[in-house]
């Protein structure tokens, strides 16, 4: 493919937002995914991804608004190999980010979450990074490079 | 889309309930699972969950939160929660959260029921 029109063709940046409602779990999914096409994913690398954006705005939706209204802002730009994911809620913040990030701990023991959604987000993606202060919201930066099969 | 693959439904055999899951488990397409099998379980007696995965083909952390509360239901009667119809995707997904430990895996639902 030509050079420059390879360029162009790369998507380099987009922002959603979406209403907190457990039914916007699945579009994030497919967005997010979408939008990564360009960078040539396997099927694995995209589910990966899927299942990361999925925690990340399980816990906007349950922990940063409780349940209740509010907007969460995903962010997604490629650089390159890169994919850069941002998923921001303006919610109640988080206490002690080190424990929340813990293995399967939960701030909701008698609900049926298993703990484990920071887990799974660290194990799909290369970094996670967590921003948080309380009562102002969250911020989950999530990043993969992704590999591909074609040649060069 | 079809909305049977969103619905969660269920089969009682003996004392073993069976929850056919949907094509995506994820935390709002499990909302309802408790709630539903608590009403079941208040008509019948179960010592038995099976999930079916057969159509699931997507899952995260709430689908394990969900398995974990039956498991915990179960394990308070000495009843037990077992799973099949697993693809590879998902099958990665519960091997990494080491539900395999306290969860048993069947090709089918003949050999689940048969325990």
């Amino acid at each position: 493919m030509d050079k420059e029109l390879e360029k162009t063709m790369k998507a380099e940046y987009m922002k959603l937002e979406i209403e907190s409602k457990s039914h916007n779990e699945e579009f994030a999914r497919v967005v997010v995914a979408v939008f990564m096409t360009r960078l040539d994913p396997t099927i694995e690398e995209m589910e990966d991804v899927k299942t990361a954006v999925s925690e990340a705005v399980t816990n906007a939706v349950i922990h940063g608004y409780q349940g209740k209204e509010g907007t969460i802002e995903i962010e997604a730009s490629i650089c390159e190999k890169t994919l850069t994911l941002s998923i921001r809620d303006q919610g109640i913040g988080i206490p002690d980010i080190k424990k929340a990030m813990e293995p399967l701990y939960t701030s909701m023991p008698g609900g049926e979450r298993s703990g484990m959604g920071f887990s799974f987000m660290e194990a799909f993606m290369d970094q996670v990074e967590v921003i948080s202060k309380i009562g102002e919201g969250t911020t989950i930066l999530l990043k993969k490079t992704i590999g591909n099969d074609s040649l060069e | 889309m079809s909305m049977e693959a969103a619905k969660l439904t269920y089969e009682v055999k003996n004392h073993s309930m069976v929850v056919h899951l949907p094509k995506e488990l994820d935390h709002h397409n499990s909302q309802n699972l408790k709630q539903e099998t608590e009403q079941i379980m208040d008509e019948t007696y179960i010592n038995q969950i099976i999930f079916d995965f057969s159509n699931t083909n997507f899952m995260d952390s709430s689908g394990i939160g969900a398995l974990l509360g039956r498991y915990k239901r179960m394990s308070a009667v000495g009843g037990k929660v077992v799973v099949y119809g697993v693809n590879e995707r998902v099958k990665r997904l519960l091997n990494l959260s080491g539900i395999y430990k306290i969860v048993k895996q069947y090709e089918t639902k003949e050999q689940a029921m048969k325990g």
